[in-house]
């Protein structure tokens, strides 16, 4: 084959990585048609699409750049009450309430502090990381609980007014405007994620997790890049609080709290770190265990959680889409092209 | 012949042990130069100062003459002096046209590009390809590197330093660990490495050694211990004595 031929191949081969697939279609599809199926848990699947987008954010920078974050709940916390404090001052009118207003002010906030606390991460071990990003998390949490004139402490923030989406569309108490709402802006998210994952910035991220050592010798500026997935995910994080906050009408304590980040990186885990679809997948598949495992033992569904998440962790690298993955690789090798190299965490 | 890299007086202390000794070394644009020494010689330490993976105790180091003693890694790297690692670091879940897509981009400065996907710049592509072809890895360009053999992996350490377009490029031994079989794969590329890149090749290896190098620098105990032809350095008895065994001189 001549050289020309095969640029012309390979090419090909970099580009189909990019293009979407029809699994995707159908996911988002699926997604969408859930609206119908279940008109009784919106509010549930709404959830799901939230806490997706908050896994989303970790993958960035775990499951690309390869940094162990136990802080992304901060993030999702600031984006929470930014959202819902304009909300209430606002008092249901625009500028100040209105939903998307309200989204972009939660990711500047929340990326303005991610940009912040992004230089704390740079250096160090994973444990240092880990312990780094609980830190500024800790540190957070406990700021929304001492500013009780701001926050309103352990009661939650009250009186929290969003005014109709676009001037038009008015949240309803089924949660139906909320779906929309919520599968909307998580698409416009996933998009942008997978565009900026899926050009150079997401190679190099992927680089930097491979082998921090060889970026660098090739020139990459490694500091660059991990302030910037760092940035990106905090200001994503942010637009899920603001998203869970203007939804609920509603910010709390719980809403910044520790837990949050955890179930974020466990829902990232039990999805699969490194394929954008992770988080999402993960969210479902979580939530909906939390929901039926609850009803049949409503004190011990954690437990049988916890085998779940042990079992996946032990047995299958990459989550329940490395299964796939191992599976499609096994049963149909030439179903959807040679096995991707995005790896799992 | 201009002078590409030098360093004056440099060293590097480990606590009392001193690993490079008041090296004072001069390399000159599209220079064969090998490194030799024995087992603990700091050779390694060596190549990790010139590329600032390590940093001097004292002494200075030029790259065309300028002052790069406390440039990172990545500003040396960025400014010509690309290396390769005794050890393979390379992106073992990418592939080795992925890495090199990579390599190129950073040395375009469009690495951090968020929009455009990767493989939309033609030029891009075909130079990976080209390279990849050069240094006989066009059939695998696609598996995951941490699948391909050991000698494939060595031979890509070396493709991505080239990627850099570098007009130093220290080699840490190319061949090491290297089975019998592909070694004289890696004996060829090295040989066809484009001549106006100044090598230095660190190496155990005599026979690649006294088959590459045009002048070769000995260093025993951090210190420079000797610097000649390859035929002064073969015959000369205190080498023979300090390093080199009848063995290896029986080759030249």
């Amino acid at each position: 084959m001549s050289t020309s031929e095969l640029t012309h191949d390979m090419q090909k081969t970099l580009l189909k990585g990019a293009r979407w697939q029809w699994p995707e279609i159908l996911f988002w599809l699926a997604l969408a048609s859930l609206y119908l199926l279940f008109p009784s848990k919106l509010s549930l699947l709404s959830e799901i699409l939230i806490l997706g987008l908050l896994a989303l954010s970790i993958d960035l920078v775990l499951g690309f750049a390869g940094v162990v974050t136990l802080g992304q709940g901060a993030f999702f916390g600031l984006g929470a009450y930014t959202a819902a404090l304009m909300g209430k001052w606002g008092m249901g009118t625009a500028p100040l309430s209105d939903p998307l207003i309200g989204l972009v002010c939660a990711a500047l906030v929340s990326g303005l502090v991610g940009f912040a606390t992004s230089f704390l991460v740079l250096r160090g071990s994973d444990l240092t990381r880990l312990m780094v990003t609980l830190g500024v998390a800790l540190m957070i949490e406990e700021l929304a609980n001492k500013l009780k004139w701001l926050t309103g402490g352990s009661d939650g923030l009250q009186g929290v007014l969003i005014a109709p989406i676009l001037g038009n569309w008015d949240f309803d108490i089924f949660g139906k405007v909320s779906f929309v709402y919520c599968y909307v802006v998580v698409f416009v998210m996933f998009v942008i994620a997978r565009q900026f994952m899926k050009a150079p910035f997401g190679l190099s991220l992927q680089a930097i997790k491979g082998n921090a050592l060889r970026a660098r010798a090739i020139g990459l500026p490694v500091n660059e890049r991990l302030v910037m997935v760092y940035t990106i995910a905090a200001m994503m994080a942010g637009v899920a609080g603001a998203l869970l906050a203007q939804t609920t009408q509603f910010a709390s304590l719980d809403m910044v709290a520790f837990h949050r980040s955890a179930d974020g990186l466990l829902i990232l885990i039990f999805g699969g770190a490194g394929y954008l679809y992770g988080g999402l997948i993960g969210a479902f598949v979580f939530r909906v265990m939390q929901d039926v495992l609850g009803n049949i033992t409503p004190q011990y569904w954690q437990f049988w959680l916890g085998i779940v998440l042990l079992l996946l962790v032990l047995f299958v690298r990459g989550g329940l889409l490395g299964l796939l993955r191992n599976m499609r690789d096994r049963y149909a090798p030439n179903l959807m092209g040679p096995p991707s190299s995005s790896g799992s965490a | 012949m201009s002078i590409v890299l030098e360093t004056k007086n440099l060293s590097k202390a480990f606590g009392g042990l001193k690993a490079t000794d008041n090296v004072s070394f001069q390399l000159q644009a599209g220079a064969r130069h090998a490194l030799i020494g024995p087992n603990g010689a700091g050779k390694t330490t060596f190549v990790n100062l010139l590329s600032g993976v390590l940093q001097a105790s004292s002494g200075s180091i030029f790259l065309d003459g300028q002052d790069i003693t406390k440039w990172s890694v990545r500003r040396r790297a960025i400014s010509g002096l690309a290396r390769t690692f005794q050890i393979n670091q390379l992106f073992v879940d990418l592939t080795p046209l992925q890495t090199l897509m990579i390599a190129i981009a950073e040395r375009e400065s469009s690495g951090g590009h968020l929009l455009r996907p990767v493989g939309s710049r033609a030029d891009h592509v075909e130079e990976s390809v080209e390279l990849l072809t050069r240094l006989g890895l066009s059939d695998v360009m696609t598996q995951r590197v941490g699948s391909l053999p050991y000698g494939r992996q060595r031979l890509l350490e070396i493709a991505v330093a080239l990627a850099a377009r570098p007009r130093v490029l220290l080699l840490d031994e190319p061949a090491a660990g290297v089975p019998e079989s592909e070694r004289g794969q890696i004996l060829d590329v090295v040989d066809a490495l484009p001549k106006d890149v100044a090598l230095v090749l660190i190496e155990h290896d005599m026979d690649l050694v006294f088959r590459f190098a045009k002048s070769i620098s000995v260093l025993v105990n951090g210190a420079l211990f000797m610097e000649g032809t390859p035929s002064q350095i073969a015959n000369d008895p205190r080498v023979r004595q300090v390093y080199l065994g009848e063995e290896a001189i029986a080759h030249v």
